[in-house]
């Protein structure tokens, strides 16, 4: 158990690269934090760091009170799950487990404990005699996590350890991870370019994009105030649409298509206007709402039933974006019906037109 | 699945005839006294001389000195392709280790001038090979037979194919779990190659088994002798009126023949179980 604090840690690689700029994050003992972005963000990047696989350039990484910098992956107190297990193909499940804690000089019986142990945990008792091949991806992945959990180590680092499992098997061990987490308690920085994922498991979500931190927060205060329009379009499924707008007098006129009905209240000349697909609502064609804080008339293209609910696909009269509408699943529009549509003055965002930030 | 024709065994059995053919003849003759071939040649029936004809070339010494037999040059043999084939196997896993997993100024450069010496075989530099080994006092010893020939251009290349298709992952993980670069080549890298290894030695060992040119430079006293170099021996006996032993060549090449079959027997069950189950 352990807090781990970044403090501007930078990763430079040769050819200038600069993967990683100034990322600075304390995180609390015990806390389950999800770093989040495309790829190339850096995320992994920065986990190896934590990690001690990659040099840090600048910066200083701490793992409770000691800067570790300088210090051997093995001597950190971490753990590790990769994304394709790293499993030593030719060790049965029992050695794989008990691996590092024969490195370490741990006595016998020891090690027999907490291999038995963990077992136990991750219900992969009677494999321990088998070798990894001889096991599916959901039990390799189990075997991953129990030599994690063997060390006992202060932190638990996973990188994408979910993204080679078939998508019904992600759900379930996503739910295990989360249990096995909170249940030891063991602070753990799990990478993930899945923003469900992210969403799911955080307590801290931060999110990353070319090396920089768009903002850290709890799932739902990210997905509710999103900081910038990167993270805006990148947490949420289907993402919120992003609307263009310049400054039309006290209105705002949509770049290359009609006015809307939206306050002006910012007082700059350019805009981006979010909406979540979920808080637009349909309603009477032709009727008025004053209070709402935007209004759109859109034609619909498609309509796209997931099951659960449906999703409109649905563009302006005179161009612009597509935009996303969530809608009950036993609406039945025809594409190039109208519809009228509002949100409430809270649920819009408005960020800035230049560089993205939340105003 | 298309039905199998009688052409296709005809095909098959004209490939088993080729490659069967000689070696059967070749027993088939050790089985008879020498008059016999030498008056009708190669012989297409059992004999009635087979353990006479072996027990003579194992147990009889030969030479000038009479003291080398067939068990002896059989052990010298063995000494010299296992130990060719164990020596190459350990220094080019070594090198390929050094190459692939340590960041050294140089590193492929060294590879490529390592690889370079594939073009040059043993007998463009057997002079100055000799010379060294010479001069270093290791004329007639198993040493001098042996190390001169062990680093492997071939052997190198091979386990750094191997080793750059091992996931860093894997490298990554031993770290993590307190495994420095000498245990995670001994508990990871070893264990994960032992395909490459069976493969390398077999081919090693017939390499080094067969050898001919190098034995007879090197060794001159003839307790080192090996079996390739005794088959000739035998036939080098045409003094007055005296007739080669062909029988007991024969049955030298035939015992000679066996223990690169058996090796490759064996390794080659390994060597495909491991293909098959091949998964790093």
């Amino acid at each position: 158990m352990a807090t781990i604090t970044l403090d501007s840690v930078r990763k430079v690689y040769a050819g200038n690269v600069e993967a990683v700029k100034g990322v600075s994050i304390d995180i609390q003992d015990g806390e389950f934090i999800v770093l989040v972005g495309p790829s190339g963000c850096g995320k992994s990047t920065l986990l190896r760091m934590v990690a001690g696989l990659e040099d840090i350039t600048t910066g200083e990484v701490k793992i409770g009170e000691r800067v570790v910098n300088n210090v051997d992956p093995a001597d950190r107190d971490i753990a590790m799950v990769f994304q394709n297990y790293a499993l030593y193909p030719h060790m049965s499940v029992y050695n794989n487990l008990a691996y590092g804690l024969k490195n370490r000089g741990m006595a016998k019986g020891e090690i027999d404990r907490r291999v038995k142990e963990a077992a136990r945990i991750l219900e992969i008792g009677e494999y321990l005699d088998r070798k990894p091949r001889a096991l599916s991806g959901g039990q390799r992945q189990r075997v991953a996590m129990g030599r994690a959990i063997v060390r006992e180590p202060a932190a638990f680092l996973f990188d994408e350890p979910l993204s080679n499992l078939d998508a019904k098997l992600r759900v379930q061990m996503r739910v295990e991870i989360k249990r096995l987490q909170k249940s030891l308690g063991t602070t753990s920085v799990y990478v993930t370019h899945d923003q469900l994922e992210a969403m799911t498991l955080a307590d801290r979500l931060v999110v990353l994009n070319k090396g920089n931190i768009e903002q850290i927060g709890a799932p739902i205060e990210v997905y509710d105030r999103p900081a910038s329009t990167f993270v805006a379009s990148f947490i949420g499924s289907p993402a919120m649409n992003l609307l263009p707008v310049s400054a039309n007098g006290s209105g705002l006129q949509l770049e290359g298509g009609e006015g809307l009905s939206g306050p002006n209240t910012y007082g700059r000349d350019k805009y981006t206007v979010g909406i979540r697909p979920e808080h637009l609502r349909v309603v009477d064609a032709g009727s008025s709402h004053p209070d709402a804080g935007l209004s759109l008339d859109l034609v619909v293209n498609v309509l796209e039933p997931v099951g659960a609910e449906s999703f409109v696909y649905a563009s302006f009269a005179k161009g612009g974006p597509e935009m996303v509408i969530r809608v009950s699943n036993h609406a039945r529009y025809q594409p190039g019906e109208k519809l009228q549509l509002i949100a409430d003055a809270q649920d819009v965002h408005f960020f800035d037109g230049g560089n993205g930030k939340r105003i | 699945m298309k039905r199998i024709k009688f052409s296709d065994h005809v095909i098959l059995l004209a490939g088993v005839f080729f490659m069967v053919a000689p070696v059967a003849l070749a027993f088939l003759t050790s089985t008879h006294d020498a008059v016999t071939i030498y008056k009708s040649g190669m012989q297409f029936t059992f004999g009635d001389q087979f353990l006479q004809n072996y027990e003579t070339v194992l147990t009889r010494a030969g030479g000038f000195t009479k003291e080398v037999d067939g068990l002896v040059m059989l052990k010298n043999s063995l000494i010299l392709g296992l130990g060719f084939a164990i020596g190459k196997i350990i220094i080019s896993m070594l090198a390929a280790y050094a190459i692939v997993y340590f960041r050294f100024p140089f590193a492929s450069l060294c590879f490529w001038v390592i690889f370079c010496t594939l073009l040059l075989p043993l007998e463009v530099r057997i002079l100055p090979s000799y010379e060294i080994v010479q001069g270093l006092g290791m004329v007639n010893t198993y040493s001098g037979l042996i190390v001169p020939l062990i680093a492997s251009a071939t052997g190198t290349f091979f386990f750094r194919q191997f080793f750059l298709s091992v996931p860093d992952e894997l490298l990554e993980a031993a770290r993590i779990d307190g495994a420095g670069p000498w245990k995670f080549f001994i508990d990871i890298l070893v264990p994960l190659s032992k395909t490459m290894i069976a493969a390398i030695f077999i081919i090693m060992f017939v390499y080094g088994w067969n050898q001919y040119l190098w034995p007879t430079l090197i060794t001159t006293e003839e307790s080192l002798f090996t079996l390739v170099r005794g088959i000739k021996q035998i036939m080098q006996v045409w003094i007055g009126a005296q007739i080669p032993d062909f029988n007991e060549a024969m049955a030298l090449a035939i015992l000679a023949m066996l223990p690169p079959v058996v090796i490759v027997v064996i390794f080659q069950s390994w060597f495909i179980k491991g293909l098959v189950e091949s998964d790093k």
